[in-house]
């Protein structure tokens, strides 16, 4: 799916080799401003490495118009942004976006379900807790059917029993759609129960060591 | 007296300045430290009027095509300088030549309808009626999109998170700044908009006060005022959408990535 080489980020981070396969799920640890989001956001071109090239499904990310590849490869920020209006408002937008038909509310509930969710649609989502934003975000995303989910620290407003019920729901649900998975985590049992792959990122360069754990 | 006008001598106007020396004792009373901004802002306002007095009295005397012309350019030109100064290296380069282009598009596409299509003025450069048309068009829409470039650069700092999350749920630029943008166009109208509100009933427009104590019949004078709010109602309007449809963009980068500010 992603082919990374020589890839450098303002002396944030460097990569000389990494691929992720098509339908994988990779989790990427490591310590606090080592570059983990960076190295997300070069991949939806949030961001634009400084060198070396990214290939998605075989094509240099700069061919693609970035719009179009932000519809395919989409990204979970660590602190969901909740637009003003309703929670369905919120559930909607991104298909707004991307021109899409809209699914019933019943089809909303079931997603915000999987989330683990039960709030009303039309609750003002301004008035959310940040687990409960999260998880909207989460069903947002979801809703989009992207090729590719970026998650940075997709439960980190969640208790910990919350976050396995959240995370293996929709983990099954990315898994039973071969959709591809790459997540920021700082939870070792996240990483270790959900991924099939661990990178770390240590000193701006990223290794593949699960074992360090 | 000239016509129905009562004449100011030196001594009355000398007079006027009485308002002054007020406030500034009870300034000085307050020990409120603005004298300085007081008396430099009364200077300058004398100095600017009395010479603009000279300038005009030579206009309307000796009316040329190109003189017309030169005093639109230094008009907007003064305009455009004004804003830069305002907002320093708030203004990027490439939101700079947006203004440059908005500005002078905008007015004068309004100031050409109003004098030609509406008034009909002959010969077509009259400067007795092309400068102050000109100068309460430049300067709402100077003062416009000010307010929409204030909020503009104000709103892409603050509702980053807003506009980023909106890109990677797959927004374009347009859909992503659309908040942003209505939100400037608001602020840019809202004192044109109050000043149409209160027109007439919270006070007189300057021009049709002007005009009335010249003598011209009320009625008159609200014709020409009429006209001219929405002259100026098209200059800001006008100036502020083009700023706005073009000024959006120059927050983003070719990779559709918010440059940082």
């Amino acid at each position: 799916m992603f082919e990374i080489n020589h890839v450098e980020y303002n002396g944030i981070i460097t990569i000389d080799h990494l691929s992720i396969d098509e339908g994988s799920f990779t989790a990427i640890i490591g310590e606090s401003g080592g570059g983990k989001s960076t190295f997300l956001r070069m991949l939806n071109k949030m961001l634009s490495p400084s060198k070396g090239s990214i290939l998605f499904k075989g094509a240099p990310l700069e061919e693609y118009d970035s719009v179009g590849l932000r519809r395919q490869v989409l990204y979970l920020k660590q602190k969901p942004y909740m637009f003003m209006g309703s929670v369905k408002d919120n559930l909607l937008i991104g298909l707004k976006y991307q021109h899409k038909e809209y699914p019933t509310d019943d089809m909303l509930l079931k997603m915000l379900e999987r989330v683990h969710l039960a709030v009303s649609l039309h609750q003002d989502a301004r008035t959310l807790s940040g687990g409960e934003a999260q998880r909207v975000a989460l069903a947002r995303l979801l809703l989009l059917e992207g090729d590719v989910y970026l998650f940075d620290e997709p439960s980190s407003a969640l208790d910990e029993k919350s976050e396995m019920k959240v995370l293996t729901s929709v983990f099954d649900w990315l898994k039973s759609k071969n959709k591809t998975l790459i997540m920021v985590t700082h939870s070792k049992h996240v990483a270790s129960t959900h991924t099939d792959r661990i990178l770390r990122i240590s000193s701006g360069t990223i290794k593949e060591d699960p074992h360090e754990w | 007296m000239s016509g129905n006008v009562i004449d100011l001598s030196f001594y009355q106007i000398l007079l006027a300045y009485v308002f002054v020396l007020a406030v500034l004792f009870i300034l000085k009373k307050e020990s409120i430290k603005r004298e300085k901004a007081l008396i430099l802002a009364t200077l300058r306002m004398t100095l600017q009027l009395v010479l603009v007095g000279y300038v005009l009295t030579y206009l309307l005397e000796s009316p040329h095509p190109l003189l017309t012309l030169l005093v639109l350019v230094v008009m907007v030109g003064f305009a455009v300088f004004t804003i830069f100064r305002k907002f320093k290296d708030r203004l990027s380069p490439s939101l700079k030549r947006v203004v440059m282009v908005a500005l002078p598009v905008g007015t004068t596409v309004s100031l050409f309808y109003f004098l030609y299509v509406v008034v009909r003025i002959s010969p077509y450069y009259d400067p007795q009626y092309v400068i102050p048309v000109a100068g309460m068009i430049i300067g709402n829409s100077m003062t416009g999109i000010s307010l929409g470039i204030h909020t503009m650069i104000n709103r892409f700092t603050d509702q980053k998170d807003e506009v980023e999350t909106a890109l990677m749920l797959g927004a374009t630029p347009k859909e992503a700044s659309k908040s942003i943008v209505d939100e400037a166009f608001d602020s840019a109208m809202m004192p044109t908009l109050n000043s149409m509100l209160g027109m007439g009933i919270v006070f007189l427009p300057g021009m049709m006060t002007g005009q009335i104590l010249s003598g011209v019949s009320p009625l008159l004078a609200i014709s020409y005022q009429i006209g001219i709010m929405m002259g100026i109602l098209g200059g800001v309007s006008l100036t502020t959408y083009i700023f706005l449809k073009f000024g959006y963009r120059t927050f983003f980068n070719r990779a559709v990535q918010l440059k940082s500010y």
